[in-house]
């Protein structure tokens, strides 16, 4: 049989008439489930922390650096303990608070020598600002807040010029030694897109760490911001800070 | 558990330092390029005879460093190889990103135009006077435009006038936007004032003047030539002056900061007072800068011999410009030795034969006055006078 060019562009039509209604049918009847994909518009992540549950084990910061692979010496995460002397507010008597972090407290806090100080854990991460001004200065682009609200950095893209390791007001960022590139808290974004909570907060003992999702109008936190006192760390830099703090001592830098 | 060469408490992350002596070495660089700029502009557009043989030197010195000034930044990338990214994708938000361009334009639109335009006429004449390599370089240099009739000249210089009048701001911007790099870091208490790049401008007029005033005397000794003092004495009186302001910046940082005294004060205080006593007290104000502006106020009020004067600006330009490095390391070095915690305090270890370290920077302190050697063998300043009567009757 011979095949005239009419008859194959009749063919090839017909073909195309096909493979599109299949196509379509494909759509309609739903080939892969469409709900369950993870969508950025639905989420603005962040976290709350209560200052009075931490008890400095340094499980965040462990697990924190398993998770993360965390090179030896850097933190994406870390644990302060403050201790303050009663300040008595006279001219030159303001004592300045006693503030450690061994090892970024990755093996916890040795016992305390004084007795009867004030002292508490300042658990520290990326505040993942919603106004960051690290993101503000990198040259190229490459540190960026997702659409869920995360401060991110692309390590195909960063140039290594630190400028925004300056630019953090609360000392979170590093340069990675291997890669030469800044690295710093992802919010375990890989974990959390999949609907996992973070390495830190999921190993915390005494749930003083939560992630939450200022989107999800179920989420803890609003019952969290409605009844306590919250605070951000260094509110005068304005950053939009999403990390949320009950309980925060006034002496917390 | 101590960790070495930290007192009190520094966040983890900050025990490390970010930026090493090169970031100092770029605004000390491009700080000698636009000082020396805005001096050779003076003569040009507010019309100084008196520092005219210095003019062309004073050029030439702002392209040998101007050339040197990205090495710095490109060394201490963590990825060099990336750094025409900021070309490609500039990030509209960020001050660093307008580097390149501000560079850029500086130096092609304002620099390499303006020299050209100067030199062309002896460009051309040499072009035609040379034999071998360097009459091809010099061919090539013409950019093939061998007309230099009076009406071209002509227009040279005027185009040459208007290329200053567009570099004067341009140089301003070079360096009052390295200012704004460190001085718009809010989360940095040291840097972050509005004056940073005001005093940038104006340290970088001192250090450029100093610098050509140095390379001016050492061209004639080198040369053999006589000294020029009415240039000299009028390019210290400018020194003079620049350094007052400059000065007047600094201290009046300096009280704002002290009578305010913010909460970072205690923490700055006391670094200035250890671990910058020595590059901050001592180098940059005292021997840096109360010693040069004693001598060069001196000069104002009283008259002293050729070799006295001679003596004196030598040294106070030497001074200054060990000055002017020191104020560069302290504002970057300085920024990053205490903690954002306000509570600590760290080391900066300087490496030697790293990237980074003591050598690279020696390296680059020294290319630019390679390049300078190299660029007035090619375009001798010297002979302006000379050339110009020979091709004013030229073809």
């Amino acid at each position: 049989m011979d095949i005239t060019r009419r008859d194959l562009f009749t063919i090839g039509g017909k073909i195309l008439v096909l493979a599109s209604v299949g196509a379509t049918l494909e759509q309609i009847v739903g080939a892969e489930p469409p709900s369950d994909a993870y969508k950025m518009a639905d989420h603005w992540w962040g976290m709350i922390i209560d200052i009075d549950k931490c008890i400095g084990c340094g499980n965040c910061v462990r697990a924190c650096s398993k998770e993360n692979n965390v090179p030896n010496g850097y933190f994406r995460t870390w644990v302060e303990r403050y201790q303050v002397e009663e300040s008595t507010g006279f001219h030159g008597e303001g004592k300045l608070p006693k503030v450690e972090s061994p090892n970024g407290a990755m093996d916890g806090f040795p016992p305390l020598t004084a007795d009867d100080i004030k002292s508490f854990f300042v658990p520290k991460l990326c505040n993942h600002c919603a106004d960051s001004p690290c993101t503000q200065v990198c040259p190229v682009g490459a540190t960026f807040i997702s659409p869920d609200g995360v401060v991110l950095v692309d390590s195909d893209y960063c140039l290594g010029c630190r400028y925004c390791v300056q630019a953090c007001p609360y000392g979170c960022r590093y340069l990675h030694p291997e890669t030469n590139t800044v690295d710093k808290c992802t919010l375990c974004y890989h974990r959390i897109t999949q609907g996992l909570t973070t390495a830190c907060c999921e190993n915390c003992p005494t749930q003083a760490r939560q992630l939450v999702d200022f989107k999800d109008p179920k989420d803890p936190v609003h019952e969290f911001l409605r009844r306590n006192k919250v605070e951000v760390l260094k509110p005068y830099m304005a950053t939009n800070a999403k990390i949320y703090y009950k309980n925060l001592d006034g002496s917390v830098r | 558990m101590m960790i070495p060469g930290v007192d009190g408490f520094m966040y983890p992350n900050e025990v490390e330092l970010q930026w090493s002596l090169l970031i100092v070495l770029y605004p000390f660089i491009t700080g000698l390029v636009a000082g020396a700029f805005i001096l050779a502009s003076l003569e040009r557009v507010f019309n100084v005879e008196a520092v005219k043989p210095t003019y062309r030197l004073a050029l030439l010195t702002a392209l040998s460093f101007m050339l040197v000034a990205p090495l710095p930044l490109q060394l201490h990338l963590g990825h060099p190889e990336r750094s025409l990214e900021m070309y490609l994708t500039p990030h509209k938000s960020s001050a660093m990103a307008m580097f390149g361009f501000v560079y850029l334009w500086y130096l092609m639109v304002v620099l390499l135009l303006e020299i050209w335009l100067e030199f062309r006429a002896e460009i051309v004449q040499l072009a035609q006077t040379t034999t071998g390599m360097r009459r091809i370089i010099y061919r090539a240099l013409t950019l093939g435009s061998m007309n230099v009739s009076p009406a071209a000249l002509r227009i040279d210089d005027k185009v040459g006038y208007a290329v200053t009048v567009i570099g004067i701001p341009s140089a301003f911007l070079l360096h009052g936007y390295v200012g704004f790099i460190f001085g718009s870091i809010k989360a940095n208490p040291w840097w972050s004032t509005p004056l940073m790049p005001i005093v940038f401008l104006f340290s970088a007029m001192v250090s450029g003047i100093a610098a050509v005033l140095l390379l001016y005397v050492a061209s004639m000794k080198v040369k053999k030539m006589a000294i020029d003092m009415r240039c000299l004495d009028t390019i210290a009186k400018y020194l003079f002056y620049t350094f007052c302001i400059d000065f007047t910046l600094e201290m009046l940082d300096l009280i704002h900061r002290t009578y305010e005294s913010d909460e970072s004060f205690r923490s700055l205080d006391f670094m200035v007072h250890t671990r910058l006593f020595f590059s901050q007290v001592v180098l940059q104000i005292c021997m840096g800068t109360l010693v040069p502006l004693f001598l060069l106020a001196a000069n104002q009020l009283w008259v002293f011999s050729e070799a006295a004067r001679r003596k004196m600006y030598v040294t106070a330009c030497s001074l200054t410009m060990i000055g002017i490095f020191a104020m560069r390391w302290n504002v970057v070095i300085g920024g990053q030795l205490f903690s954002k915690s306000f509570l600590g305090y760290t080391t900066y270890k300087m490496d030697f034969v790293t990237r980074e370290g003591l050598l690279p920077g020696i390296f680059l302190m020294l290319l630019p006055f390679a390049i300078f050697f190299v660029l007035v063998n090619l375009l001798p300043p010297w002979h302006k006078a000379k050339s110009n009567a020979t091709v004013g009757f030229g073809d």
